[in-house]
């Protein structure tokens, strides 16, 4: 009998470590294709790194208390002192010794934080191109100030070059999320905050909210095509001159809570509200107040909802 | 249940050791209310500014009737020495008058906090104005709230203090009750300031 | 009427839902007719809806953990299996998002409180020689205030739908504007009441541990688990009323109209966020120090050692309980606060690693030159130490604010934090059940079954969350009810981790009813050669404690006793002993809280005044209650004491 359990327990076992494995091929953080993405897998490796010499130490010396002092009828009182009740020198060790961790662990943390809020470095030759990212139940809006264009659930950037992304939301609190580039930000009702982010590799990476906000929330995704500079400004002449014009009353209709395709447009939504401001923190309440009482259900998985 | 022995002389209220135990409790209760409204202050401090289309709090607030207020909150907290006073010398009558006194005051204060409230909401200030107004009726409410409550506890207490007399169980009470009031002061001297004073000059 | 009562009052329209309703209902029914048939009503009543015995409140508090453990337990499988695969239909969003808002409340709220709550209350009084807490009746309404809340929380399942925006509840999402209807305020008002009678236990625990501890138990002779519940109750005293305003700040906004965290009339819905995690993250630390306080006397029990730098031990929880109240922003570093805000909080956090890294080397301390033995309590302890610094190592990382922009809202952070939560605080509950468990039933737990509990759980719980890590590192945002192609390997991991784990809880119940039937019963009081002085009393406890309060001579107070041939009873010093009546007073007043908190819900404000009128009255009888309890006569004393000691003769 225990053979059999034996078989069946490696088998499991075995079939899991398989599904370990090939999950592990994918993993978009430590693989980042750009400097902001890349600075911070550096600090996490860092980290990881300190961590397992952290758990090193306690697993080995966990086994070797439990091996050693273990209750077992040939010992009796050997090495068993019942009054030991601490040691100076070991305490103040195990608390320096972190201390001295956190404070390696701290310095490199701090310099990238502070550096995060600045564009990158290795484009500092260019401006960054402004693009103001707004969430929507559950959409994303991409207004490009200085091109004049507007798209919906996917963007162009330029290689090469740092992105600011200006964030805001209509309503609920979301946060964009490019792993392939870098970290997030929340974007939130009536105020802006700041991402940098930038890609040296062309290529599309997938971006999305990442900060739940309800029914929709798994959907709300969008697709960065990054591309050389000539590649980019061509597309943005091409939606220049094709796409229709975003009159207030369409961007009303599409604020409404729900799913969208991808659109592109030929003006920005900004010239009739700027959501990173606080009047503009109830523009899309007073229009669509009632939605919200009655929620569609979504069924089923992701881009079930597109149809 | 003592682990600490009974006392036969001192004030009637510390004598035995679960009056002790209830005191300390109601400090520490007074620890939590104390986090409680630094909550509210802090939410008040971050609201402030944040009118909409509502008044500001400088075109509505008004010194005179504040100071009254105050006035008569401060006094009520003296007027509930005395009747605390009067308690440890051990005259029912003299307790008895005073927390009367004290709960008039008391009664005053919530009547002109009322009479404030309808006039800021005749000139356009409510609870739903604004963020600013929200939190300034939520944080005075609250207080004023506190006021009412310990005005109906006190006279409750009232009645068992001439049903009883008093014993350490009504001194105890009565103690705790006076502890509140006086902390109900504290509170209205931070408003005060950081409400009205602050309201008035920005 | 017919039509609202179909559309809105009563959930319909999913299978599950129909199966929970027709379950609930026959257990109800099964219960009532179980209870009449044995004649039991009395009973139940007598014996324990209007008890103040701090040993029985403590027993309800766990059996209704454990039922809440089951239901969030639930909860989890249900999200599990609808991650297993790409596409699955099983939940659809809104459905998925209700069960895991109800998951983690109910863990956090519902389960992992009331269950160290209750343990707090079993053991302190008795591990200080008193004869319960400083406030009995005020300890009763706290439990039921916590039964109701928690009630009132589950109905939400089927009568008017359950809350949806995350245990968070995070504004604008949660707030009147996007999320009107019932859903959001039973998640208010459930854990308004609930958290009323946690503030009561955290300042009735204060007072106990500071003023009825036996004579000559210093505050440095008192047993680790006792310092933890001090400082636990510290936590609450000053934590929770946070919560209390920023619940309520929020019911006044979705009921009343006010505009805190609105999006309009220049709301602040971030301040939501803030207050939030004020108590949020101090409320972590309630959870996991009297968890720490148990393995402290797990480990020290069974090693068979006096705890190992006792002082270090304490201090370290002082410096962990006041760090908690500095580090909240870390929950939200991607809002935006700057660099040097983000700085700060980021090193104030990683601190936090240093005093719970002493207490782990304090632990490995404790048992080097032990002689450890591996009784099921201390599987459990000795499982904790390496999940836990797994848990406690990610933490670092997700302290260090440059990189949680890649981690936050990710399956890592999820990982995360139930390495910490079930390494630390569920391990903890099992781990202080089991050691406690002849003290109040007067039976140990199977040890066979404890152990194949044992190891289900930790093996399933490190198979389900280790891969969430690597989900974490792929891009998988936490709260998604549907997931991409290429993360379903590890999500089948994942998703067999969780059934193990809910195989190791299934054993861990039947080992109740096993031990139940089948355990040898304890003779004496000191089930495990104990250290402190809940084991120094008979089992099964008399209901007043101690016949004679012990004299504590030094740290360890029952293990000097044991070495000085020492006992609670001295025969010759016995005295009358003063213990406080039952009262009916707690039980029937929050159920008049019931009614007013299911009033607020529907926002039907004559039900609500209704239900606080009630609830005024019972204050107002409680205030002319003038029943200062009873004494049990010497006689009656030895008569129970002679028996209990029999057999130990």
């Amino acid at each position: 009998m225990k053979y059999r359990w034996g078989k069946y327990v490696a088998l499991l076992a075995a079939a899991l470590l398989l599904m370990i494995g090939s999950g592990c091929s994918d993993m978009t953080v430590l693989d980042p294709k750009g400097p902001v993405g890349e600075s911070q897998r550096d600090l996490i490796v860092f980290s990881i790194i300190m961590m397992l010499f952290i758990v090193a130490v306690v697993m080995v010396a966990l086994t070797y208390i439990l091996v050693k002092f273990r209750e077992r009828p040939d010992r009796g009182d050997k090495d068993y002192d019942p009054d030991h009740e601490g040691n100076t020198k070991l305490e103040i060790i195990w608390t320096v010794v972190p201390l001295i961790i956190v404070t390696a662990l701290s310095v490199p943390t701090v310099i990238t934080i502070f550096q995060l809020e600045e564009p990158p470095e290795s484009s500092s030759d260019k401006e960054p191109l402004v693009v103001h990212a707004t969430a929507a139940d559950w959409k994303w809006f991409f207004s490009y100030p200085e091109q004049d264009i507007e798209t919906v659930n996917y963007l162009h950037i330029p290689t090469d070059r740092a992105i600011e992304f200006r964030l805001s939301s209509a309503d609920s609190m979301a946060s964009l999320w490019i792993p392939a580039l870098g970290g997030q930000k929340y974007n939130m009702a009536g105020m802006e905050t700041k991402l940098y982010l930038q890609a040296d590799e062309a290529g599309t990476y997938q971006g999305r909210n990442s900060n739940f906000t309800g029914t929709g929330f798994a959907e709300q995704t969008f697709d960065v095509h990054a591309e050389p500079a000539e590649e980019f400004e061509s597309w943005v002449e091409e939606t220049q001159q094709n796409a229709p014009e975003l009159t207030q009353s369409e961007y009303d209709k599409l604020l409404a809570p729900g799913l969208l395709e991808e659109m592109e447009f030929s003006s920005t939504h900004l010239e009739y509200v700027d959501h990173g401001e606080m009047d503009g923190s109830d523009y899309l309440i007073e229009r669509h107040q009632e939605a919200f009482e009655e929620l569609p259900h979504l069924e089923g998985g992701r881009g079930v909802g597109d149809e | 249940m003592s682990a600490e022995s009974d006392l036969t002389t001192g004030p009637l209220e510390y004598r035995s050791h679960e009056d002790r135990m209830t005191i300390l409790g109601f400090w520490i209760f007074l620890g939590a209310e104390i986090a409680l409204f630094s909550t509210l202050f802090a939410t008040y401090a971050v609201m402030f500014g944040r009118t909409a289309k509502a008044p500001s709090p400088a075109e509505l607030f008004e010194l005179p009737m504040v100071l009254i207020m105050t006035f008569l909150l401060l006094t009520s907290s003296f007027t509930c020495g005395i009747a605390i006073h009067e308690m440890r010398r051990g005259s029912l009558k003299g307790l008895l008058t005073w927390l009367a006194v004290t709960l008039l005051l008391g009664l005053g204060f919530l009547g002109f906090e009322i009479y404030e409230f309808v006039h800021y909401a005749h000139e356009g200030a409510t609870l739903p104005s604004s963020a600013f107004w929200s939190s300034f009726f939520v944080l005075t409410g609250t207080h004023g709230l506190h006021v009412l409550l310990g005005i109906s506890w006190a006279s409750l207490l009232i009645v068992q203090l001439r049903r009883r007399g008093l014993t350490q169980v009504t001194s105890r009470k009565m103690f705790v009750v006076g502890l509140y009031w006086h902390f109900l002061d504290v509170i209205w001297i931070f408003i005060f300031t950081s409400v009205y004073l602050i309201g008035m000059v920005v | 009427m017919l039509d609202f009562l179909l559309n809105e009052f009563l959930v319909t329209g999913d299978p599950l839902i129909y199966g929970a309703m027709v379950s609930m209902v026959l257990v109800s029914i099964a219960i009532v007719y179980v209870l009449t048939y044995f004649k039991k009503w009395g009973y139940l009543w007598r014996e324990w809806l209007t008890t103040v015995d701090h040993k029985k409140i403590g027993i309800m508090y766990i059996i209704a953990a454990i039922a809440m453990l089951f239901r969030g337990g639930v909860d989890a499988l249900l999200m599990r299996t609808q991650l297993t695969l790409p596409g699955m239909e099983f939940l659809n969003s809104q459905h998925y998002n209700e069960i895991f808002t109800t998951h983690g409340t109910i863990m956090i709220i519902f389960m992992a409180m009331p269950f160290l709550i209750g343990l707090m209350n079993f053991v302190v009084p008795l591990q200080i020689g008193a004869r319960d807490v400083a406030f009995p009746f005020l300890n009763a309404v706290s439990f039921w205030s916590f039964a109701i809340g928690a009630l009132l929380f589950n109905l939400s399942f089927v009568i008017g739908g359950s809350p949806d925006a995350g245990w968070t509840n995070y504004a604008p999402m949660a707030g009147p504007n996007l999320n009107p209807g019932p859903n959001i305020n039973y998640y208010l008002i459930g854990l308004q009441i609930s958290g009323i009678g946690t503030l009561a236990t955290g300042i009735n625990f204060l007072a106990t541990i500071l003023k009825m501890r036996a004579p000559g138990m210093t505050l440095m002779r008192m047993p680790i688990f006792t310092w933890s519940s001090l400082i636990t109750s510290l936590i609450i005293t000053f934590a929770f009323p946070i919560l209390t305003v920023a619940l309520a700040l929020m019911t006044i906004d979705r009921i009343f109209g006010s505009q805190f965290f609105t999006l309009t009339g220049d709301g602040m819905p971030m301040m939501w966020a803030n207050l939030f995690w004020l108590w949020g993250h101090p409320e972590v630390y309630i959870v996991i120090l009297p968890a720490f306080g148990i393995f402290s006397e797990v480990i020290s029990t069974f090693a068979r050692k006096q705890l190992f730098g006792y002082k270090a031990m304490v201090w370290s929880m002082v410096i962990i309980a006041g760090l908690s109240f500095v580090v909240w922003v870390h929950h939200f570093f991607t809002m935006g606060a700057g660099a040097g805000v983000n700085s700060f909080f980021s090193i104030t956090t990683m601190l936090i690693s240093v005093p719970t890294g002493v207490k782990i080397f304090n632990w490995l301390g404790t048992m080097y030159k032990g002689k450890i033995r591996f009784d099921t309590p201390m599987l459990w302890a000795l499982g904790f130490i390496p999940c836990f610094v797994l848990g406690g190592v990610t933490g670092v990382m997700l302290a260090m604010a440059a990189a949680d922009y890649q981690y936050h809202n990710t399956y890592f952070l999820v990982a995360h934090f139930h390495n910490v939560l079930i390494a630390g605080t569920v391990f903890g509950c099992f781990a202080g059940l089991t050691f406690w468990y002849p003290k109040m039933f007067g039976h140990k737990m199977n040890e066979t079954l404890g152990k194949i509990s044992f190891w289900f759980f930790l093996i399933g719980f490190n198979v389900c969350f280790l891969p969430m890590y690597f989900l974490g590192f792929a891009g998988m945002p936490r709260r998604t009810y549907s997931i991409e192609p290429e993360w379903m390997p590890l999500n089948v991991v994942s998703s067999v981790g969780a059934v193990l784990m809910a195989v190791g809880f299934a054993v861990f119940v039947y080992n109740i009813y096993y031990s139940f039937r089948y355990s040898p019963r304890e003779t004496q009081g000191d089930a495990w050669d104990g250290r402190a002085l809940e084991w120094a009393t008979t089992t099964p406890v008399p209901f007043y404690n101690f016949a004679t309060v012990p004299k504590v001579e030094g740290p360890e107070a029952y293990w000097l006793m044991k070495q000085k041939g020492k006992t609670t009873y001295d025969k010759n010093n016995l005295e009358p002993i003063h213990m406080p009546s039952d009262s009916g007073v707690p039980f029937i007043m929050m159920a008049f809280m019931f009614v007013a908190g299911f009033g607020l819900v529907w926002e039907w404000m004559i039900v609500a005044i209704a239900g606080l009128i009630g609830v005024l009255a019972c204050m107002f009888i409680r205030s002319f209650d003038y029943d200062h309890g009873f004494h049990v006569s010497v006689e009656e004393i030895k008569e129970t004491e002679e028996k209990a000691r029999r057999e130990e003769k």
